[in-house]
């Protein structure tokens, strides 16, 4: 996005406390692959490298009080919903300091104490889920918004119609996002859809749709931030897509050999950091040394965060038999 | 809770109309969502009127769209709503199987976030139903750890399980069967009641044999019950009522007892929820038993639409009466 243009809608501070974002999420997630690598994570790595400004830049641009429903490639708007990177790598490390005390793992994980509603492994089970949220702020009166996202490939789903029709219908306050980042495990879009933009799904539900660069903070934000407050304002959803790039495999264990290295060099070059830090820079908000301080910050977090993880203890296998049912006293949120 | 209306005799639907209509007085936090339920009432009239009372938000018409609604539900439960939603037959559940089994029924034993709804699954043959309008897919979701399974038999049942479910903070399947929607009648307490979700009734005692079933077989066993005991046989009728969390205890002592043991459900027989309760019975009671279990169900088929095959398909009076007397002589 334009510079000025930015810099009329987005506050300084704003635009920095989302750039720390983007650079805590790539340093975290690039410490997860690290540690895949060594064989210290139990199960799959999953993570949104180079996808990092769409997450962060709807996190941002909600109220705490209202409510996500991501996916596995949002690790940005967890971290701006609070989750620490100790928590998540514990989680990864299937340990019970982990949100799910080991009974799941990865990015499958929630807290509604902070607004986050888990993933499913199947795509686009949480669209219909986040209409639901949003119909209880309908019911009771309330202006808060759902935000949900789901890839490319979740928009192929029943699910993901369901969920829109009925948003629609009933002007629900759910803004859906989708992370069109090319590939769904190896299916590229071509063979996902027949249509060249995701977002033309949306007309079929009339309902808005808005095409946006993924990789631009800005942009993202300030989609974001106009879907929220139609939503807000009781107009009703909205469909955001946002163009980007998986930049590896599906999950560490895949090469993405499928994938021609000419686009991973094209998009290479817009990179969601350096076009953020790009951005600041011409806006005289942020120089070089500022970048290194966040830097030196985040990989502090996030050293810190392994350590706890690592130093947690594992649950015990009896643990197992905990939790199917919720108790008769436990209290809803 | 209210002790001033007066007694009157209900049907089973109408049972679980008047718990829907507490329920909702009681708690603004109960909405209803399903296809046709509002200015229409249901495709069984069980909402009939019920959206002139409470509005067209908290009696929701939903697009044709189970897994959808089914989702919408999980969600609003997070939120602290108590979603009732309404599959207008049973055998529709199929499209909401995943939202049923990968959200609402892991969604607890995952992260710790309650999911506190309600689906009621109108279930059962003996409607000239077909394959689609007749199913009996209990079985499904009895696999599928995090869901409370219920199918009450009688009014009294039918009121005060479903007061349960809606209170309870875990996602219930309602299965309400239509065969004895308008067939079985009782007059119910004025006063506030449930029946609590996890506990069987005898709902005849007897010395000789113990019939464990639910449902729409629990009139049929009764009624074999009735015409045995000329003969001498005393059958006792264990109605599970709940399916999950299944009240052992209530089958054990029964079986103990009686040292004897016929499974009946609906159902078919394969993987059926007799096939569970007989190997429970092998592994727990095998010592006090003095014959063989004997498992009475449905063929392994769909449920066939004309009447003479409808009718071979069903379990009848005349398979519990002949299982019985062949146990008798044990």
């Amino acid at each position: 996005m334009d510079a000025v243009e930015v810099a009329k809608d987005v506050k300084r501070a704003d635009l920095l406390q989302m750039y720390y974002y983007l650079r805590l999420t790539r340093t975290l997630e690039d410490r997860i692959t690290a540690l895949y690598r060594q064989g210290r994570i139990m199960g799959g790595v999953y993570t949104s490298s180079g996808m990092e400004a769409i997450s962060v830049g709807y996190a941002s641009a909600l109220r705490p009080d209202d409510i996500i429903a991501p996916f596995h490639r949002d690790m940005g708007a967890f971290l701006v919903r609070g989750i620490t990177p100790g928590e998540v790598v514990a989680q990864y490390l299937g340990k019970r300091t982990g949100p799910t005390r080991g009974k799941d793992g990865n990015v499958h994980f929630g807290d509604l104490k902070r607004g986050i509603i888990a993933f499913v492994s199947h795509l686009a089970d949480n669209l219909p889920v986040a209409t639901g949220v949003a119909l209880a702020f309908t019911l009771r009166g309330e202006s808060r918004v759902v935000v949900t996202n789901t890839g490319d490939g979740g928009t192929s789903r029943g699910d993901f119609h369901e969920a829109l029709n009925f948003a629609s219908v009933r002007k629900l306050p759910v803004v859906f996002f989708c992370n069109n980042n090319q590939y769904a495990y190896s299916t590229p879009l071509s063979l996902q859809m027949a249509i060249p933009n995701v977002v033309d799904r949306a007309k079929a539900y009339a309902m808005p749709g808005e095409i946006v660069d993924g990789n631009d903070l800005a942009a993202v934000y300030l989609a974001a931030r106009r879907a929220i407050d139609r939503a807000r304002a009781g107009e009703g959803p909205t469909f955001i897509e946002c163009k980007t790039m998986r930049m590896h495999g599906h999950s560490e264990h895949d090469s993405a050999k499928y994938v021609p290295r000419e686009l991973f060099e094209e998009w290479k070059k817009k990179d969601p950091i350096l076009k953020a830090e790009h951005m600041l820079k011409e806006l005289g908000y942020a120089d070089e040394t500022t970048f290194k301080e966040v830097e030196e910050r985040v990989k502090k977090e996030v050293e810190a965060g392994v350590e706890f993880a690592e130093q947690s203890p594992l649950p015990e296998g009896t643990e197992t038999l905990e939790g199917v049912f919720a108790a008769e006293d436990e209290v809803q949120s | 809770m209210t002790t001033t209306s007066v007694e009157h005799e209900v049907t089973y639907l109408e049972a679980i109309s008047e718990a829907l209509d507490e329920e909702m007085a009681r708690d603004e936090r109960v909405f209803l969502m399903g296809e046709d339920i509002g200015p229409y009432g249901g495709a069984f009239r069980i909402t009939e009127g019920f959206q002139k009372k409470y509005g067209e938000w908290r009696v929701l018409d939903t697009p044709l769209s189970e897994s959808g609604f089914v989702g919408a539900a999980i969600g609003a439960a997070m939120m602290g709503m108590r979603p009732v939603v309404e599959m207008q037959f049973a055998d529709f559940i199929s499209c909401a199987f995943d939202q049923i089994t990968e959200v609402a029924a892991k969604n607890h034993y995952r992260w710790g976030a309650a999911v506190p709804m309600v689906i009621r699954a109108p279930f059962g043959g003996g409607v000239h139903g077909g394959p689609f309008h007749s199913e009996c897919p209990e079985g499904w979701f009895f696999h599928s750890p995090g869901l409370k399974l219920v199918a009450p038999s009688t009014p009294y049942d039918a009121k005060g399980l479903l007061k349960a479910a809606i209170r309870d903070n875990n996602p219930v399947i309602y299965f309400e069967h239509k065969f004895l929607y308008r067939r079985v009648k009782a007059i119910l307490p004025t006063e506030d009641y449930i029946v609590p979700i996890g506990k069987a009734d005898v709902k005849r005692a007897g010395r000789d044999i113990s019939v464990i079933t639910y449902a729409a077989m629990v009139h049929q066993a009764l009624e074999a019950a009735e015409q045995l005991t000329k003969e001498g046989i005393e059958l006792e009728v264990v109605d599970l009522r709940t399916l999950v969390p299944l009240d052992k205890e209530t089958i054990y002592d029964s079986v103990r007892k009686t040292s004897k043991a016929i499974v009946l459900h609906e159902d078919n027989k394969t993987g059926g929820i007799g096939a569970e309760i007989a190997a429970l019975l092998a592994e727990e009671c095998f010592d006090c038993l003095d014959g063989p279990i004997h498992r009475i169900a449905a063929p392994d088929t769909p449920v066939p639409f004309s009447t003479p095959l409808e009718e071979f398909f069903l379990p009848k009076v005349n398979d519990v009466v002949a299982a019985a007397r062949k146990l008798a002589a044990y």
